[in-house]
């Protein structure tokens, strides 16, 4: 059923968007304090990780056991295990834009409703996409 | 002694109660939609070409903001600092935009759902960018 779908996207994003917020990973000078390990670093983003990494576990290996999602789509393949040059390179230069503001992707979205401003964010952001993407299908 | 006299022990309650909840949304998204929560993915698809998945792909980012907005309803307030200098956000947005497509992916859809399917690419790619936003966190104090 499609509604299922829906309501599911929407709720989880909701409980996403929630859980950055309550967590302080949409706050940028919480997140650069987690990133400043050479000054007053502030340690206790690293419990985000450690506690969504294995609640997300479990749904992941409780989706193991089925053939397709509750809703009836089918489960994206298992992960590639290739690091190559991109990987390493985008990671690089996504590291650098994180860590100049410290606004990764969701809290960005979620800074949208918050302060007019995160819209410059998000704006250069896609075209950072478009352009790689361009840029993709220049040198392939 | 008292515990709550050590730096950062509220915070770090607070950070592992947000993490239960965006393990329940990234798992619920997989478990109920078959879609892996990669906020930066999800996002560049929708500014691409749209999948048959582009409704509840938009649902689940118009969700972000919403969660955002609940939790100021119940909280009181929304802490969120931007740099005063746009040309700040426009260099950030430009390289987090370039990067997560290069990378194939960000701190959600590498480091909560890339880690939670124990993979190999999401574990260099966690390492990579906090280090590379650490570097640079370094370097902007430093200037």
């Amino acid at each position: 059923m499609s509604i299922w779908k829906q309501v599911i996207g929407l709720g989880s994003g909701l409980a996403f968007g929630l859980g950055l917020a309550v967590s302080g990973m949409a706050d940028p000078a919480k997140v650069l304090g987690f990133l400043d390990i050479f000054g007053a670093w502030d340690p206790s983003l690293a419990g985000v990780m450690a506690s969504a990494i294995p609640v997300t576990f479990v749904f992941y290996r409780l989706a193991r056991g089925r053939d397709e999602s509750l809703t009836g789509a089918s489960f994206p393949s298992p992960p590639s295990q290739v690091v190559d040059r991109s990987l390493i390179l985008g990671s690089l230069i996504f590291g650098i834009g994180w860590g100049l503001v410290g606004l990764c992707p969701g809290p960005a979205l979620e800074a949208l409703v918050f302060d007019g401003r995160a819209l410059i964010f998000v704006a250069a952001m896609a075209v950072g996409m478009l352009a790689y993407k361009g840029l993709a299908r220049i040198t392939a | 002694m008292d515990i709550f006299a050590i730096p950062h022990l509220h915070d770090l309650g607070q950070a592992a109660l947000g993490g239960v909840l965006i393990g329940v949304a990234a798992g619920g998204l997989l478990l109920g939609n078959g879609r892996i929560a990669g906020i930066s993915g999800l996002f560049a698809s929708l500014i691409g070409r749209w999948r048959t998945t582009w409704k509840e792909d938009l649902l689940f980012l118009v969700g972000l903001p919403l969660g955002g907005l609940v939790f100021r309803a119940w909280h009181g307030e929304f802490h969120l600092l931007l740099p005063a200098s746009p040309w700040v956000l426009v260099a950030a947005g430009l390289l987090v935009g370039f990067g997560t497509r290069m990378a194939n992916g960000c701190t959600s859809g590498h480091s909560v759902c890339g880690l939670a399917r124990l993979s190999r690419r999401s574990l260099i790619a966690t390492l990579v960018f906090m280090a590379a936003a650490m570097a640079t966190v370094a370097g902007m104090k430093a200037l």
